[in-house]
């Protein structure tokens, strides 16, 4: 229960409704156990030959306590398992607030699947424990208590006889419970493993059919699929036990109790009335009986849910704002764009090799700056570091010769505009993901903005223009148009840095210098980044780096590049004879 | 007595309420989206048609079903006898017996419920066995435009979710629904034999409950499917702010998004407090109900027992046999759901088995035995989409073992020419020829037994090495795999891995270089020792190491056979007989390299764009 002992606070805030539950459940007990108590009563009235008249009473009373008994039922389920339902929805939101200020590195070792699943399942199963566990252990309390009492008030001796079996059905039903988890858990496995064999098998099916090998792959899935089944039937074998097992436990108390019992009445001990009571209470024990052993398996893995969650919970994210850097060097003052990289060193494990060596480099307020160089040569890394996305351990990062970890998160990335290498855009209006970063919304921004990168005329090609949602209820955009709704969304703020991590990748080159013309005006007095594997997207730059291996390899402008004729010429020339190839 | 089973089954219907396992959820969300009819009697003929090689069974288990009736419903009429004849008549050895005979009928029904459950879950099992693997053969047979058309995830689905909703229904529903109406029936005949006055009295309830409960399942279900909505939709943000994490950061929208969060989140949380106050209503109501059936016994039947005209034992069993009454009633409704999301799934799943293979094998095929590897296309025109042509008047002629190069920037259509030759798609426009026989009239099968395909984008299978190479081909022998290994320059690659040849190739920890993997594939092709191979060499580049060993291995490769080589090295294009360059979709050129290098056309071109060497690091 250790793990479980987190969840206190949350039940701390809910304690009010939390103690109403408490006091309800009581009641509704009350009621419930206080029937068998008058049937027995009307029983034995019946067989001493009441007048008839007398019996409307009971059958009144029977009603009467039924629907007292329901309303505070009504108001158990009302209190308790709501409150499991806010407790599930604040601790969904504190788990998701944690994802979210967790580092970028942090993603990378927890796949988005993984992260669901705890937002899903295990909270779910927290709240499994929250709710019907509370309020079953309640009821099975005061059950116990209530009807075990009154069993006594008729007949002590009976009742020892009758109560024997009960812990034995709880372990029953526990041990069950937890050999039926077990094997749906294995069922489950199977049943991913399947899954993941028709998903290759359907994937590499272009190399299935050029080799022939249908036949064996069928048999391959027969396998899993025997498998599967073979799975299945364990787990039906132990449930389909389950339930003859509880209702003979339970069936055989009662019918001792009908045997000892009715040897009492016939010796005079005992009456009908109490006999059909005491049936009755074995019935209402029943399911507290079973509930114990259900409970038990919740709460373990309720337990166990929570201790995945509390990993999240205790997981502090590195990059964070450093009060007292921030105090020391941050005045309050606008970013104006000055960037400086001071021998930087950088790797994303310690057991990884380097992907920035010894990067030394200034960026000049308002300039433009061009990036080129292969895949894998540390380009994205290199402007990632400047929005803070990960913390470099060697060297240092300058903006405005304020080293980074002296500005706050919030103010270095507002002062960004960033259009990251993969598009991503949410599944949202137009209009909203292109208004993503701005804080007052202003829609002639976002026309403008649409306007510059050359997305709006195809935005008003569509019936509903800015209001069209994207994504998968909605419409895809092509690759081109996804890009500029992209720089769209990165020039709306005004932001002092410009940063174009491969743009233009999926732009033709005439849209391309459009958008690049458009961004002139933009570009003025802003420091820009543009990452490019073309010539022509980077030419006009202040100046280019050529990064090799991690490392600066040339830098200068355009024209000085060309006349060192060096990897920045080679990628020219051969652009240009594409260029060539393709007027053919 | 009081019956157990009523009580407890009772309960039981609450535990969907609390879902233990939430790990199906999001799969059955789209299917419960599409809720039709519960019974379509076309569908469920064919879905029959899978239960008749059980048929012994299934009816064997529809007998259990009415053996479990009998015997459940007996038991509050043993009690009456016992409290009658042997406890008011104070017979201590008549009570004895009858309550063997109790104890004989409850152990009895726990084995036959037994049986019969078990049996169910048999059938069911079974027959969704025979179902998946029919469905899965079936998809095997689709051309490759079914499957760039259709994506995987949707097929995976038909495999999988839509199989085990019928699963479902198929072991809980139909032998199910025969129980409850049977336990209705028998709880009817002892009922009306014993007062028929009083069962009409005690089940006067019965109209109100089956009223409550279609009210109810009717709000609960729309209730759920609000939950579900929300749900969806909560996993949906959450699956997309997850992926797009990097916008949210750089856009530092960390605390709007957590903003947007809590209200979506809480629009779950409302539908679901939504359904908790549909049961804290349901529950209770029903608890009512039963109460005011067992008043009404007391009162009328109480009345009778004074009179004399029944007996205290009628009136005990009557008060257990009207709560018995009520779980079938309500299981029947539970019932409707499953059928109405197997009738979905069942739709859904024969619409795929009724779709044809768009290539299928030729009436009469010719015969295609001794493969000796010439090929030729005779004016080919070929289109993925309507009149979209990627290959234009195609015409080449490949010699038996004639190694040919294919060249041309992306999208001249080199990688159709292949996918052609192995009949992936069928052409528009002219002829492909395999040894003079149209490749039409040979069967599939033995048309790419006889070419080895090697292709661009690596595809290795989650399986060891050795399976990788031979593709479960038995008559692949582990010795030649380990020749075709040696020969391609991996064998001591694998000698080096933890399980060598059986190591997985997928397994955590084992991480295969992209030159190893694909050095794994030129085992493959070269352990099925086609007559004719085709191979798309990567563009990828590897270390040096690996490079030097790619090389070799498809000098190894070619020997001896007809090469088609999607060409990205100048070592591998310097190697073969032919360079055909394509452009557009056409063939712009043929000749040798130095033909084509002296023509500085296209070639020429592509040669220092492509072939040259670039600047050093890229192999």
């Amino acid at each position: 229960m250790t793990h479980l002992r987190r969840l206190i606070p949350y039940l701390k805030r809910y304690k009010k409704k939390l103690f109403i539950g408490f006091i309800v459940i009581t009641f509704s007990a009350i009621f419930t156990n206080l029937i068998p108590f008058v049937i027995s009563k009307a029983i034995d009235q019946i067989r001493d030959n009441a007048e008839f008249h007398t019996l409307y009473k009971y059958a009144l009373l029977t009603v009467s306590f039924a629907a007292m008994s329901g309303i505070f039922l009504y108001l158990t389920r009302q209190t308790i398992i709501v409150v499991s339902r806010e407790i599930e929805n604040d601790l969904r939101n504190d788990f998701f607030g944690h994802i979210l200020i967790q580092d970028q590195q942090y993603f990378h070792f927890h796949p988005t699947g993984d992260i669901m699943a705890l937002a899903t399942n295990d909270i779910s199963a927290v709240r499994n424990f929250l709710g019907p566990g509370i309020m079953y252990t309640a009821e099975t309390c005061i059950n116990f208590t209530m009807a075990i009492s009154l069993m006594i008030s008729f007949n002590a001796e009976l009742t020892l006889i009758a109560v024997v079996p009960i812990p034995l059905i709880s372990y029953v039903v526990y041990r069950i419970g937890k050999s039926i988890n077990y094997k749906f858990e294995r069922v489950q496995e199977q049943f991913s493993d399947l899954t993941t064999k028709a998903q290759e098998n359907l994937s590499g099916i272009k190399v299935v059919k050029a080799y022939v090998r249908e036949e064996s792959e069928t048999a391959n899935f027969r396998k899993l699929s025997l498998e599967y089944m073979k799975k299945n039937l364990d787990l039906a074998k132990v449930q389909s036990f389950s339930y003859p097992m509880m209702f003979l436990l339970t069936g055989f108390s009662v019918i001792i109790v009908l045997y000892i019992g009715g040897n009492k009445i016939i010796n005079g001990e005992m009456s009908i009335g109490e006999l059909t009571a005491f049936i009755i209470y074995l019935g209402l024990l029943t399911w507290p009986i079973i509930s114990l052993g259900w409970i038990i398996n919740l709460t373990q893995r309720a337990e166990a849910s929570m201790k995945r969650l509390i990993e999240v919970f205790d997981h502090k994210p590195e990059i964070e704002d450093d009060p007292v850097l921030v105090k020391e060097y941050f005045k309050d003052a606008p970013i104006k764009g000055s960037i400086e990289f001071r021998n930087v060193n950088f790797r994303y494990d310690e057991s990884l090799p380097y992907v920035l060596k010894n990067i030394s480099f200034e960026i000049n307020a308002g300039e433009t700056i061009g990036i080129i160089g292969h895949t894998g040569s540390g380009k994205s890394t290199f402007v990632n570091l400047i929005p803070r996305l990960f913390d470099i351990e060697e060297g240092s990062i300058l903006v405005d010769g304020i080293p980074l970890r002296g500005i706050p998160l919030s103010r270095i990335r507002t002062s960004i505009g960033y259009v990251p290498q993969e598009t991503f855009l949410f599944s949202d209006t137009i209009e909203n993901n292109i208004a993503y970063s701005e804080k007052s919304f202003n829609k002639d921004k976002v026309i403008e903005a649409a306007k510059i990168s050359q997305i709006y005329k195809d935005v008003n090609s569509f019936p509903k223009r800015f209001d069209t949602i994207l994504g998968e209820r909605g419409i895809n955009l092509s690759g081109g148009q996804k890009q500029r709704a992209s720089i769209a969304r990165a020039i709306v703020s005004d932001p002092a840095i410009l940063i174009l991590d491969d743009a233009f990748s999926a732009v033709d080159t005439y849209t391309e210098e459009e958008i690049l013309n458009g961004l002139k005006d933009i570009m003025k007095g802003r420091t820009t980044i543009l990452i490019s594997h073309r010539v022509s997207t980077l030419k006009n730059s202040d100046r280019i780096i050529v990064l090799k291996d991690g490392s600066i390899a040339e830098t200068g402008s355009h024209d000085r590049l060309i006349q060192q004729n060096g990897i920045y010429a080679d990628i020219y020339q051969k652009q240009l004879l594409e260029e060539e190839l393709k007027e053919l | 007595m009081k019956d157990q089973q009523t009580k407890n089954t009772k309960e039981q219907v609450k535990l969907p309420e609390e879902p233990v396992n939430l790990i199906k959820e999001p799969d059955d969300l789209e299917q419960e989206e599409v809720l039709g009819k519960a019974y379509d009697s076309r569908l469920m003929k064919r879905l029959i048609k899978y239960l008749k090689p059980y048929s012994k069974w299934v009816f064997l288990a529809i007998f259990l079903t009415v053996g479990v009736a009998l015997l459940s419903t007996i038991r509050p009429y043993l009690t009456k006898i016992a409290i009658d004849s042997y406890i008011v008549n104070k017979d201590p050895i008549g009570l004895r017996n009858i309550i063997l005979i109790l104890l004989g009928t409850l152990v009895f029904q726990g084995l036959v419920q037994y049986i019969m459950t078990y049996l169910t879950q048999w059938i069911g099992q079974k027959t969704i066995f025979d179902l998946r693997m029919e469905l899965f053969k079936h998809i095997q047979k689709f051309s490759m435009s079914f499957f760039d058309k259709n994506p995987v995830g949707r097929m995976v689905t038909r495999l999988t979710n839509d199989i085990e909703v019928l699963n479902e229904m198929f072991s809980s529903g139909i032998v199910m629904v025969f129980a409850d109406i049977f336990i209705i029936g028998g709880i009817l005949f002892f009922m009306f034999s014993l007062s028929w006055q009083l069962t009409l009295i005690a089940l006067s309830v019965v109209i109100p409950l089956i009223y409550t409960t279609i009210i109810f399942r009717k709000k609960v279900r729309i209730a759920f499917r609000d939950v579900r909505y929300y749900l969806a939709k909560m996993n949906a943000f959450l699956q997309e702010h997850i992926t797009g994490i990097l916008v949210v950061k750089i856009f530092n929208k960390d605390k709007t998004t957590l903003e947007d969060f809590k209200k979506i989140n809480y629009d779950h949380t409302k539908a679901n407090k939504k359904s908790v106050l549909y049961y804290s209503v349901f529950f209770p109501v029903v608890e009512l109900i039963g109460a005011i059936s067992g008043g009404l016994i007391i009162w009328y039947g109480g009345g009778k027992a004074i009179e004399g005209a029944i007996t205290i034992g009628i009136l005990i069993s009557f008060i257990q046999y009207s709560e018995m009454f009520f779980r079938p009633i309500r299981d029947l409704s539970e019932k409707y759901n499953i059928m109405q999301t197997a009738m979905a799934s069942s739709e859904r799943i024969f619409k795929l088995l009724d779709r044809k293979a768009s290539i299928r094998d030729p009436k009469n095929p010719a015969e295609f035995t001794d493969c000796k590897g010439n090929i030729e296309f005779r004016n080919v025109w070929f289109a993925y989409v309507k009149e979209n042509y990627v290959l234009k008047n195609i015409s080449f002629n490949i010699k038996q073992g004639e190694k040919v190069a294919f060249v041309g920037a992306t999208g001249a259509g080199k990688s159709s020419i292949m996918n052609l030759l192995l009949r992936f798609y069928d052409i528009q426009k002219g002829e492909i020829l395999i040894d003079g026989i149209n490749i039409k009239d040979i069967k599939q099968s033995d048309l790419r037994k006889n070419i080895g395909l090697v292709v661009q984008d690596i595809f290795l299978f989650s399986d060891s090495i050795t399976n990788n190479i031979s593709l479960n081909n038995d008559n692949i022998s582990e010795e030649k795999i380990k020749d075709c290994a040696k020969i391609i320059g991996i064998d001591h690659f694998i000698d080096k891995l933890p399980l060598k040849y059986l190591q997985n190739v997928k397994e955590r920890g084992v991480t295969l270089s992209q030159g190893q993997r694909q050095l794994i594939t030129f085992a493959r092709a070269l352990a099925y020792d086609p007559r004719i191979l085709i191979l798309d060499e990567a563009t990828s580049s590897v270390d040096t190491h690996s490079e030097i060993l790619i090389q070799n291995a498809i000098d190894k490769l070619m020997e001896g056979r007809t090469s088609i080589i999607i060409a990205h090295r100048l070592s591998t294009i310097q190697k073969c007989d032919k360079i055909i360059v394509m452009h557009k979709g056409e063939i712009r050129e043929t000749g040798t390299h130095y033909e084509l290098i002296e023509m500085g056309g296209i070639y020429s071109k592509l040669y220092q764009l492509q072939y040259k060497e670039t600047f050093a690091g890229n192999g």
